[in-house]
């Protein structure tokens, strides 16, 4: 998982590594997200301006989400203005 | 000819002008802008996060856009990533044509795409700490200005 922007901070880190043999889809990934940084982190992700990008390819629509061994999740906030 | 860069160390803004001048010699207009970090305000430095997978890429694909919508002879995007100081150039968008709206307008276009489409978050270091900068209205406006034609 990589979290960029404020996503990072709530995370506390920018990168984290999910052990596990299991496909993750969009449940199981609320649940790992959860783990790293709580229901703030949670909800963030659920906000409707956070995309997902898997291996450098963003989802549509984030719920279809299907991620296996050696994949990168991004987690991308809206991007700054200014 | 298209020259796309993201660089982590500070740059020459006047150096996409003398190359597009140099390479693009059919090229009438030149049309070059500068973003520079503000200085003052309270802001003691900018730091901009990409994310390498999808921030290169998608400058490369707004660089065609650009040349094949303006039918531009040259176009070069520099944009910095790490941290800044006020001052520092943040981002150059160069762009040559055969005449002068040609070059003009490719900058405006690619700089509204850079500025609200482009995937880059920035934060901002006050005397209180990092904040990090939300979207504005102001930049999802100016993008809808090229949604037609």
């Amino acid at each position: 998982m990589v979290f960029l922007g404020k996503l990072a901070d709530l995370a506390g880190t920018g990168e984290h590594v999910i052990a596990t043999s299991e496909r993750c889809d969009w449940p199981a990934l609320e649940g790992h997200l959860a783990r790293v940084g709580g229901d703030a982190l949670v909800e963030a992700v659920r906000a409707p301006g956070v995309k997902l990008a898997i291996n450098g390819t963003l989802l549509a629509d984030k719920r279809d989400l299907s991620a296996g061994e050696g994949d990168e999740v991004a987690f991308l906030p809206p991007v700054s203005g200014g | 000819m298209r020259d796309v860069r993201l660089l982590s160390a500070p740059f020459d803004p006047g150096a996409p002008g003398e190359e597009l001048a140099a390479r693009c010699p059919g090229a009438g207009a030149i049309a070059t802008f500068v973003g520079r970090v503000r200085a003052g305000g309270g802001v003691e430095a900018l730091e901009l996060q990409h994310y390498a997978p999808l921030t290169l890429p998608g400058m490369e694909a707004l660089a065609d856009s650009a040349l094949a919508r303006f039918g531009l002879m040259g176009l070069v995007l520099l944009h910095r990533v790490g941290r800044l100081a006020p001052g520092e150039p943040i981002v150059c968008v160069a762009a040559a044509a055969r005449h002068r709206r040609a070059a003009i307008e490719a900058v405006d276009y690619c700089m509204d795409h850079l500025k609200s489409a482009a995937w880059f978050w920035k934060r901002e270091k006050r005397g209180d700490g990092w904040h990090w900068i939300e979207p504005r209205a102001e930049d999802r406006r100016d993008l809808r200005r090229w949604a037609t034609g």
